[in-house]
């Protein structure tokens, strides 16, 4: 017996949510930023299981692009982080507030 | 079979994406999002996405934590300080976890979903389709993704000179 579809939505949405507490409850900015990679792998989720219940290729095509996007804001991010820390010293986001007025 | 196969892998998924949130050391955090990655990719297996499953080991496993791990061993750094929660972000935490539940209650209740489709092409063929999907309905978008990573790559390569210092007016 197959799992049903609602089961795999129910697994993203379940992804989604403990990558989005993480990106709450973390300080740390790299945690956070593997959090955000969480959220995109569940919504990645989805889509393939969509593409597989509906019998299309669509959804796995614009996975395929989700990945893609996902490789280069990871590069960026890392970048701006590494940047940051050598003008800071910290990667921990409350202390990162010279843009609070 | 099947099912047995989709509760262990998704149990392992959830676990360590919790591992992800609670883990107090950045780099079991990356070990546990590695493990993450393994269980959503049988978990394209089980759907059929055999050419993802494989592509995501190979960026996400391969480069994207590599490059995470690296980086934190770069800086160096130390667990964050635990969190304390303050009134407002408990009462939103909370609404918020109720809407979640609510929405996912009535899909399982009320929701009309589809079966699973036949199970479909091989995997060769199905490397195939993708690869005319790629080259004709989504020509413009792949054309668009080139262009992106190339500015992504500028854009890596600026960030990654040697700053100004804050106080340097250069």
């Amino acid at each position: 017996m197959t799992p049903h579809l609602e089961s795999y939505l129910m697994l993203s949405a379940a992804l989604f949510a403990v990558g989005f507490l993480g990106v709450l409850v973390r300080r740390n900015t790299l945690v956070i930023y593997m959090c955000l990679e969480l959220m995109l792998v569940a919504a990645t989720l989805a889509l393939v299981a969509f593409s597989r219940f509906n019998g299309t290729e669509d959804g796995d095509v614009f996975v395929f692009f989700i990945l893609t996007v996902a490789a280069a804001e990871v590069a960026v991010g890392l970048a701006i982080i590494v940047a940051l820390f050598r003008m800071r010293r910290t990667v921990q986001v409350d202390e990162l507030n010279s843009l609070r007025h | 079979m099947e099912q047995l196969a989709f509760t262990a892998l998704s149990a392992l998924t959830l676990a360590c994406a919790l591992g992800v949130v609670l883990s107090k050391n950045a780099v079991n955090g990356a070990m546990c999002l590695l493990l993450c990655l393994a269980g959503v990719a049988g978990l394209f297996v089980q759907l059929h996405a055999y050419l993802l499953a494989f592509v995501l080991v190979l960026v996400y496993a391969g480069a994207v934590v590599a490059l995470f791990l690296f980086i934190i061993m770069l800086l160096d750094m130390q667990g964050g300080r635990p969190w304390r929660p303050r009134g407002a972000g408990i009462a939103a935490g909370v609404v918020a976890a109720a809407l979640l539940i609510t929405g996912l209650d009535l899909l399982a209740v009320r929701g009309r979903l589809p079966d699973a489709a036949p199970a479909g092409h091989a995997v060769g063929s199905s490397l195939k389709l993708y690869a005319y999907q790629l080259f004709t309905t989504y020509l413009l978008p792949v054309q668009v993704m080139g262009f992106l990573l190339l500015v992504a790559m500028l854009g890596v390569i600026v960030l990654s000179r040697r700053m100004a210092e804050p106080g340097d007016t250069r």
